[in-house]
């Protein structure tokens, strides 16, 4: 981005909270379904038929309140948000609007040059979310799928404080890690449940008030937001230094073009005609409430990272990573009590081997063809010096393989780590005997070639002798 | 049939319980004979949109089959009929509308399904003004409802059809539902009993929505007793409506009996302003003396915002209904235009067909208070306003235990007489819009005749107040015989 111009970003995310049922009827919100099989009476919007709240969302809703350190309303009112759409039954939608559940909350990112930044977020309110258009295969007609409709939506607002697409990202996956913390959206951002609308604008640098805003709808990918508002940020500078006006509208971002563009202005609806609605009550939740659900949180992400700096000691990025879901976070903890190996190394394979086997084979940390308790005795054995970081590394292929524990994989394989000293000499002995010129080479002073020696005997006890022992022995015996 | 014996159609419906009882007849030929009646008759009132003979006479055999294995219910076999906002699995239910013309719902309302689990047999579906918007019958789109008493005149609405049905003696009872008066002016207006009981007291599911904080559900009959029959069953928590309460229903039957010494009866001044015709005043007057000379006091109330009520009404009534009509688009049920060109002209051409004229000025009203701009000013003035009104009331039942007056300005008005004049119209609601704007019980009940024309005493009472309601008008009933009368086209 050109220096001379400062970007302001706010986000508003709708998070699909992980309910079975709908925000205002039994109806289940499983994804996949054949259209129209999962909308009753209530999602199609029939004549009589009335909305009541499921109690869930409300419990939702308070954690996340909570774990953002924000006020939690004692009173909250639903209100409807009136606009015509084939996919909107009603007719209206029922949303949170002048007394939302969760207000003044915060959250932390760490900012290019490495620093805490707070994020504030404005509000969080509960929604019911649409169905969808379908065009593909229907010729000249648009069909509707009302299966999504009163899906259950919490859409967190945050402040414009923002300053550039990576915060902005930062600041998404942090919601992302947390709600899935809480366990109260799944996520998915394939499937929908976790999507973001971008608000962007950009002032001269030093200039106070902000300057004019364009929305981008609906993206759904982190990459995709990224991408998106740097394009925006670049279209709107190339404009204003072009003399032109940023124009407030809606946009839709093309993943294929790269690009933003103008939504056509029959998509959006200018005056929403919101009033409270009369068909549900005002939400009053008391203090007792809200204090058992502060009792039932799970420890939050940031809580967990700087606990495993603390106790693990291990590096901060490392923590970070770690903490990134609290499955993988569990995982780590698990496998940590269980072997006397240091906590930075049980770090190490986790982040290194086991992301790696999962990423390669498309698998969650849930479905780890190794376990926790496993990787554990397998770093237990290079703890002990039963086998070599490098052996080890064989172990677990086999492991992930199927081939059992460490320890059967090990005995199997014949992989035990000779340690006996008498049976490293001979085999040096054997490496000296058959390379006279590269011995007398050594003792002239090439000392490099300590590395060829210990290669060769590593070759011939098949990588099974201990590095240290064979280094020390060498050295005895070229007498180096 | 013997010169003593009252013929079927003339029995409320308490009498019917007894005959059904006693084996004088059963619900087949209950059944039978009013819809006989209906079919030979309603072409005078139009008070049906549709009757449902086949299903009836299919419940009453039910009922009288159950009756003879000793299964009493409290309404088993007692024919009624449903106004056509009721949604009623199987049946159409237009609501009056042409929208929903082509409208069979796949549901039961719960009025509906708990009336059908007593035993009611339903005749048919009573006709209405179009969405229940309406105080004459006229905004139907299934033609106007006649008042049994004259013909030429309406029979008040929007629960017109209910009301003349019940009058005429086409069926003994019959549901309605009230948003600004709904039940009570129809009621007045053809000299039968109506209630409207508290906001929340009866389940709106299943009820298609006009203005869904004013409205609720209740019944028009010929007796207190039967509306106390009928209400007791219709009544109580409904978990699909979140604004329904929770809390017992009371025996509303057994507290009739109790005199109504002591009762405090409140009168305000306003009530009896210029607005009121004369001689339905003195008819209203001549009721409270009889209370009076029942052991009642009367009490001078103040209700200095009543005024507003009008106007309030017409802010909050349009302003829900904008919202809650936006469902009838043409995308999945309900009238849809032919051949339309986009999404846009989709949506326009099937409101702008579907909806009648009363329909759509109130929900342009509607939209408009709620723009943005005008929000403050109207909507929530209006409902700044509403909670006054409210106040008022409950400061007057601190000293009283009922309000009494007049439930409308005059009697019966002629067909077209306001049909152009809608502010005269909404007039007519002046007395009985503020229970609705503050969600308190009230029901009118005949107290007399102008010109042969049937006036109604309104009365309201504090929330959950209807067994006090239904008591003093029981009692009324038993010192006066105005109920029993009955228009000469229809004995």
């Amino acid at each position: 981005m050109r220096s001379s111009w400062e970007t302001v970003i706010g986000l508003e995310i709708h998070s699909q909270l992980a309910t079975r049922s709908k925000i205002f009827s039994g109806a289940s919100t499983a994804y996949g379904a054949e259209p129209n099989t999962q909308a009753c009476l209530v999602d199609l919007g029939y004549p009589g038929v009335l909305p009541v709240l499921n109690e869930e969302v409300v419990h939702m809703a308070t954690m996340f309140g909570l774990a953002i350190n924000a006020t939690v309303a004692r009173r909250s009112v639903f209100a409807r948000k009136n606009y015509f759409y084939p996919d909107l039954p009603k007719g209206y939608q029922i949303s949170q609007f002048e007394l939302p559940i969760v207000e003044h909350g915060e959250l932390f990112i760490t900012d290019a040059e490495g620093r805490e930044k707070r994020i504030g977020i404005t509000r969080a309110h509960l929604e019911e979310d649409a169905g969808k258009s379908i065009h593909e295969g229907l010729d000249q007609y648009s069909g509707i799928d009302l299966n999504r409709a009163g899906t259950p939506l919490l859409e967190i607002v945050s402040e414009p404080d923002l300053s550039s697409a990576k915060e902005a990202v930062a600041y998404m996956r942090r919601i992302h890690t947390l709600v899935r913390y809480l366990g109260i959206s799944d996520g998915n951002m394939q499937e929908g449940s976790f999507r973001c609308d971008a608000n962007v604008s950009v002032r001269p640098l030093g200039q106070e008030t902000l300057g004019t805003r364009t929305e981008i709808k609906n993206l759904n990918s982190f990459r995709f937001v990224e991408k998106a508002i740097n394009f925006e940020i670049e279209r709107q500078i190339e404009h204003l230094e072009d003399g032109g006006e940023v124009v407030q509208e809606t946009r839709l971002y093309d993943s294929e073009k790269n690009e933003t563009r103008p939504m056509r202005s029959k998509e959006e609806a200018n005056d929403y005609r919101y009033f409270p609605d009369p068909d549900l009550l005002p939400v009053e939740i008391s203090v007792e409430y809200i204090e058992s659900v502060r009792q039932q949180l799970p420890e939050l992400p940031a809580a967990k990272q700087h606990r495993f700096v603390d106790e693990y000691g291990l590096r901060p990025d490392d923590a970070d990573l770690l903490t990134g879901s609290r499955a993988l976070a569990d995982f780590f903890e698990t496998a940590a009590a269980a072997t006397q190996a240091k906590a930075q190394l049980v770090a190490n394979w986790v982040i290194g081997d086991l992301l790696g086997a999962l990423n390669r084979d498309g698998l969650d940390i849930g479905d780890s063809k190794v376990s926790a308790i496993d990787l554990a005795g397998l770093l237990t054995r290079i703890h002990d010096n039963t086998i070599s970081g490098k052996i080890a590394k064989q172990v677990f292929e086999a492991m992930w393989d199927g081939a059992g524990t460490a320890d059967a994989v090990i005995e199997a394989k014949g992989l035990q780590q000779i340690t006996d000293s008498s049976a490293i000499e001979a085999v040096v002995d054997d490496v000296i005997t058959a390379n006279p010129g590269q011995v007398a080479e050594y003792k002239a002073g090439k000392s490099k070639l300590i590395g060829f020696f210990v290669g060769q005997v590593m070759q011939a006890t098949k990588g099974q002798a201990n590095p240290a022992q064979v280094n020390r022995i060498l050295r005895d015996k070229l007498g180096g | 049939m013997s010169g003593a014996a009252k013929e079927m159609h003339a029995q409320s419906m308490s009498e019917l319980a007894a005959g059904l009882d006693r084996g004088d007849f059963t619900s087949v030929e209950l059944t039978k004979s009013l819809l006989k009646r209906i079919a030979a008759l309603d072409e005078k009132l139009n008070a049906f949109i549709t009757v449902t003979g086949d299903a009836a006479l299919e419940a009453a055999a039910r009922a009288d089959k159950a009756r003879a294995a000793g299964d009493v219910g409290t309404l088993n076999g007692l024919p009624i009929v449903h106004k056509d906002i009721f949604c009623t699995r199987g049946v159409k239910t237009s609501c009056g509308s042409k929208m929903l013309d082509n409208f069979i719902s796949p549901y039961d309302a719960t009025v509906v399904e708990r009336l059908a689990d007593a035993g009611a047999v339903v005749l048919g579906k009573s006709n209405m003004d179009e969405f229940a918007m309406g105080s004459s019958n006229e905004t139907s789109y299934f033609g106007p409802v006649r008042n049994p008493w004259d013909l030429a005149r309406s029979p008040g609405g929007s629960s017109g059809g209910s009301a003349a049905a019940v009058a005429a003696r086409l069926a003994p009872a019959a549901t309605g539902t009230d948003t600004g008066g709904s039940i009570r002016q129809p009621a007045a207006l053809t000299g039968t009993v109506g209630i409207k009981p508290t906001y929340g007291r009866v389940s709106r599911y299943g009820m298609i929505a006009f203005a869904s904080s004013l409205d609720q559900a209740g019944v028009i009959t010929r007796t207190a007793e039967d509306a106390a029959r009928l209400l007791g069953v219709m009544a109580g928590f409904d978990e699909r409506d979140s604004t329904s309460i929770d809390r017992p229903v009371p025996d509303y039957l057994g507290a009739l009996s109790e005199s109504i010494k002591g009762l405090r009866v409140g009168i305000v001044r306003q009530h009896f302003d210029a607005g009121l015709e004369e001689a339905c005043g003195g008819r209203v007057k001549d009721a409270i003396a009889v209370l009076e000379s029942l052991g009642a006091t009367t009490v001078e109330v103040d209700l200095p915002n009543l005024d507003l009520s009008v106007p309030t009404y017409y802010v909050v009534a349009p302003a829900e209904c904008s919202s809650n009509l936006s469902r009838f688009d043409g995308v999945r049920f309900g009238h849809r235009a032919e051949n339309a060109e986009d999404l846009l002209d989709l949506y326009c051409r099937s409101r702008g067909e579907g909806f009648g004229d009363e329909v759509k000025r109130r929900i342009m009203t509607g939209t408009y208070v709620l723009s943005a701009g005008y929000y403050d000013a109207y909507y929530l003035k209006a409902q700044q306003v509403r909670q006054l009104i409210a106040d008022d009331f409950e400061q007057a039942f601190a000293d009283v235990d009922v309000i009494a007056g007049p439930t409308t300005p005059a009697p019966a008005f002629r067909l077209g007489d306001k049909v152009d004049d809608p502010i005269t119209m909404y007039l007519n609601d002046i007395y009985t819009i503020g229970a609705n704007l503050a969600g308190l019980p009230a029901m009118s009940i005949p107290c007399g005749f102008v010109d042969e024309l049937p006036v109604g005493l309104h009365l309201v009472g504090a929330h959950f107040a209807e067994a006090t309601l239904l008591r003093t008008s029981h009692q009324y009933q038993k010192a006066t015989d105005w109920h029993t009368a009955c228009p000469g086209d229809f004995r």
